[in-house]
């Protein structure tokens, strides 16, 4: 095993990989979405369970792609849960400009940590056509919220 | 040296063979490069990308119009190199050998021409379920424009679509069957001589998509009777940017032109056009002249290498993988027809074919992962995607088995 190839799938990657968190249907789920990749056929579903005061009291995903597509939608399940859905999205805001390689956004601080634990994606912006992969989940996760039926990351 | 002896007796030198592609010599992430996506499309000897060169230093100009020495020599090899693919496929004329830009183009062409002319609301084509994209999507077009009715062949669990299942669903309303040659994902040869006599006694007329064929197999459209036979320069070791479609010139004839414009007229009005003869009749505009010129330096290569000498080099190469990658516990191998081309798709217990193609990349292979622009065929083997190896003529033994421990590689990673 070389360098680049540890650097894309370290081993938190490669746990969330086999052993997903979150991978299960929220029966009483408010807002879900569809998610696609149409270039490798990928596809994923994303729950939500956001109360009145717009805080995510619960998120799942379900669907099987590969390594970093479950890794990312495992991490994303365990560091939106219990955010507000702005939050929400200044960590996918965060996350984008991570994988590709953009100017990162300030975060405000409690969001740090979170934002750390995702940073083992990194490795994807080496590799244009897996950003896609490791975007999936969070493009899905924005389309449940705002209540949009179907992503693609075409 | 691996010398692998031919059926045709020649003794084919892979060595040589190698060092008529340029590309082969170079490395790819610091390791030697090992190419196996030769479906999606094959890399080009010399011969080729120099025959290409040689049009534009010395003999180019456009074609069909100039009264002036370069365009009379540039349409001149244009037109030679029509002679040499209706040799390649044993067309009766020349002039039934139109270029395109692609497969893709020359199937959407039969559609777009034949399609619109001849079939009406209800008439039935019959299509395979291992077709790719380009010989799905257009007869959707046009079901969706004429109500024709579309009628899918099932494939075997091991990949085969047989004549008879194909002869199941002829009859009275059909109109057209097209089909794949070979599949470019299970390495299926589909029996297209017998289905093409069945289509026939019902009065349908067969399109063949021969993409996949005709750099694995020798293709003669007068001994299958084709109707249509469609396939792509790139994959047979020419240029991108070139495709044919072989047609019977009395179908040909009678289909109205596809697209319209310069060289395709003989006279132009504002009221009325006519049109041109064939081939001229379906290549409006400026073609891939070089492109065109380089497609017959890669059919001369090919030919001149055999496509005897070629399967049989190939054939010692899949079971050699076949047998290989079996060995790997959690490999399931997908398309085991006894009577395949050079494909090996495989899907591993462990791993998605998207990592499996990332970490074989990291040790220089390059394979395909994905749906292959064959995404029913996908939901038939209850897949999202797969990893496919293909193999073209100067890949070697010694690669298979850096795919064979790049997999192992994979397994080590993912496998628990």
């Amino acid at each position: 095993m070389n360098d680049d190839l540890r650097d894309l799938y370290q081993e938190v990657i490669l746990d969330h990989g086999r052993h997903p968190r979150n991978r299960r249907i929220i029966e009483d789920a408010n807002h879900h979405a569809h998610g696609e990749n149409p270039l490798c056929g990928d596809k994923l579903m994303v729950f939500l369970k956001v109360n009145a005061a717009g805080v995510i009291d619960d998120v799942s995903f379900e669907g099987k792609g590969c390594a970093i597509s479950t890794a990312s939608a495992s991490l994303m399940t365990e560091v939106v849960v219990g955010k507000t859905q702005k939050q929400a999205e200044d960590l996918f805001a965060a996350f984008h400009a991570l994988t590709t390689g953009g100017e990162p956004p300030v975060l405000p601080e409690d969001l740090e940590d979170d934002f750390d634990r995702l940073c083992v994606l990194a490795g994807v912006r080496d590799y244009p056509v897996r950003v896609k992969c490791a975007t999936l989940a969070w493009h899905t996760l924005e389309a449940a919220m705002h209540d949009a039926q179907k992503v693609t990351t075409e | 040296m691996i010398i692998t002896k031919a059926e045709a007796g020649h003794v084919y030198d892979i060595d040589r063979v190698r060092a008529d592609f340029p590309i082969l010599a170079r490395p790819v992430r610091g390791r030697p490069l090992v190419y196996l996506d030769n479906s999606a499309s094959a890399q080009k000897p010399q011969v080729v990308i120099d025959a290409e060169s040689f049009v534009y230093e010395t003999e180019y100009a456009n074609i069909n119009r100039g009264l002036y020495y370069l365009s009379e020599r540039a349409t001149e090899r244009y037109e030679a190199s029509r002679r040499t693919v209706q040799h390649f496929i044993n067309a009766k004329h020349s002039r039934e050998v139109i270029f395109t830009r692609n497969t893709t183009e020359s199937i959407n062409l039969v559609a777009a021409s034949y399609g619109r002319r001849f079939l009406q609301p209800g008439d039935e084509i019959i299509i395979s379920g291992l077709e790719h994209h380009s010989n799905i999507v257009p007869w959707q077009l046009l079901r969706d424009e004429r109500g024709i009715v579309i009628k899918v062949v099932p494939v075997a669990d091991n990949g085969e679509v047989s004549a008879e299942a194909v002869a199941a669903l002829l009859g009275p309303r059909t109109k057209l069957v097209s089909v794949a040659h070979v599949s470019n994902v299970l390495g299926t040869i589909l029996p297209v001589a017998d289905i093409i006599r069945q289509a026939h006694a019902v009065g349908a007329k067969v399109l063949i998509d021969g993409a996949q064929a005709v750099m694995h197999l020798p293709v003669d459209v007068q001994e299958l009777d084709a109707d249509f036979y469609a396939f792509s320069s790139h994959k047979i070791y020419g240029p991108t940017g070139v495709g044919v479609l072989y047609g019977k010139e009395e179908l040909l004839n009678a289909m109205p032109p596809y697209q319209g414009g310069g060289d395709m007229i003989h006279t132009v009005t504002f009221e009325k056009s006519t049109w041109a003869e064939l081939p001229a009749k379906f290549e409006a505009g400026t073609p891939a002249i070089a492109q065109v010129a380089a497609l017959a330096t890669a059919i001369d290569y090919v030919s001149k290498l055999g496509l005897a000498a070629i399967a049989a080099h190939e054939a010692d190469l899949l079971a050699y993988a076949t047998q290989s990658l079996q060995e790997i516990p959690g490999l399931r191998i997908f398309g085991t027809v006894p009577h395949k081309a050079a494909v090996v798709s495989f899907a591993l217990e462990s791993a998605h074919p998207h990592d499996i193609a990332q970490v074989l990349d990291n040790s220089g292979v390059a394979i395909r992962a994905g749906h292959h622009c064959a995404q029913p065929l996908m939901e038939r083997f209850d897949v999202p995607a797969l990893a496919r190896a293909s193999f073209g003529l100067y890949n070697t033994r010694a690669e298979v088995d850096a795919l064979v421990a790049a997999v192992r590689k994979v397994e080590e990673l993912f496998g628990q």
